[in-house]
């Protein structure tokens, strides 16, 4: 088996950047299944409040629609600035980046809110089955956008210091596929966490 | 150029299409958990029908994943973790709720 870095550095590099694109893919597709599982404990879970407050208690229906919104929206600003790249419009591209991050960032803030309300309540982690699934499965995903905060910071600082070379944008399409997959993760979220909770 | 600027107005139009099918698709389970008029069954069904269509809207608008066009590579990969997805949320739940009937009722 011939290292991978020797394999890229023979292709042709268009070839090289779409191998790159296609690996971040099945990375993503790997953390999908991670996810699934931590859905399934979820489900299974739901129930065993062990006489503790129960989603309908500790869940808020405004809240919820609120991340919803920021981390939808940022979705579209991230295809904004992929437009603005191909285009080469660099202060456009940096500023819906800028946009985007901001937005992840509100939506990271209202998560950490929530869960800091929560644990001071006395409904941490560790009351019930069912808080230990719901912080393991809602936590992983902030972890996941937290992750993406600090890639789309790295990537404002390249866009500023290397032009929009093609490493550069191979890098901020595997972001933009890594961001638009948190918001696929974020439905698979509200709609089996946060809304059956609230019904 | 010409072309260029073509595809990224196509670009531009997937990204918002999208938007608008997604806050559509938002909107009729965040609605009907707020109202509450249906009964749970029913609610739930129709929230999780609309989750499906909206990740399907996600893939299709926002990752571009085009059952013509995308590499076959990429469509099978997708394929397979589906059903490794379903295989695991599917039978983790069969199992779980079988043995909790059997030990409970």
């Amino acid at each position: 088996m011939s290292l991978a870095g020797e394999d890229t550095a023979l292709l042709p590099e268009a070839d090289a950047y779409e191998q790159r694109a296609f690996g971040f893919w099945l990375y993503l597709m790997s953390d999908a299944i991670i996810f699934a599982l931590l859905f399934a404990t979820y489900l299974v879970m739901a129930g065993n409040t062990a006489g503790g407050p129960a989603g309908s208690d500790l869940f808020s229906l405004p809240h919820t629609l609120g991340e919803t919104l920021l981390l939808l929206t940022s979705s579209l600003t991230f295809g904004l600035a992929s437009v603005a790249m191909d285009a080469g419009r660099r202060p456009q591209l940096l500023a819906w980046l800028a946009v985007t991050f901001v937005l992840g960032l509100g939506f990271v803030a209202m998560e950490i809110r929530e869960f800091h309300g929560m644990i001071i309540q006395g409904a941490g982690p560790d009351r019930s089955g069912f808080l230990s699934a719901f912080f393991t499965l809602v936590g992983t995903h902030g972890l996941h956008v937290s992750a993406g905060l600090v890639f789309i910071l790295v990537m404002i600082t390249q866009v500023i210091a290397k032009e929009l070379s093609q490493p550069v944008s191979s890098r901020l399409l595997r972001l933009g596929l890594f961001w638009h997959f948190l918001d696929i993760v974020w439905i698979g979220i509200f709609s089996a966490v946060y809304l059956p909770g609230i019904l | 150029m010409e072309n260029a600027e073509a595809a990224a107005g196509r670009k531009l139009k997937s990204y918002l299409t999208g938007y608008g099918l997604a806050l559509v698709l938002t909107a009729i389970p965040f609605g009907i958990a707020a109202s509450g008029f249906l009964p749970r069954g029913t609610a739930l069904f129709v929230i999780g029908t609309a989750a499906l269509i909206q990740v399907l809207v996600h893939l299709r608008y926002f990752l571009q994943l085009r059952l013509r066009s995308a590499s076959p590579e990429r469509l099978l990969a997708t394929a397979f973790a589906a059903v490794l997805i379903v295989i695991m949320i599917g039978g983790s739940l069969w199992i779980m709720f079988n043995l909790h009937y059997r030990m409970w009722v």
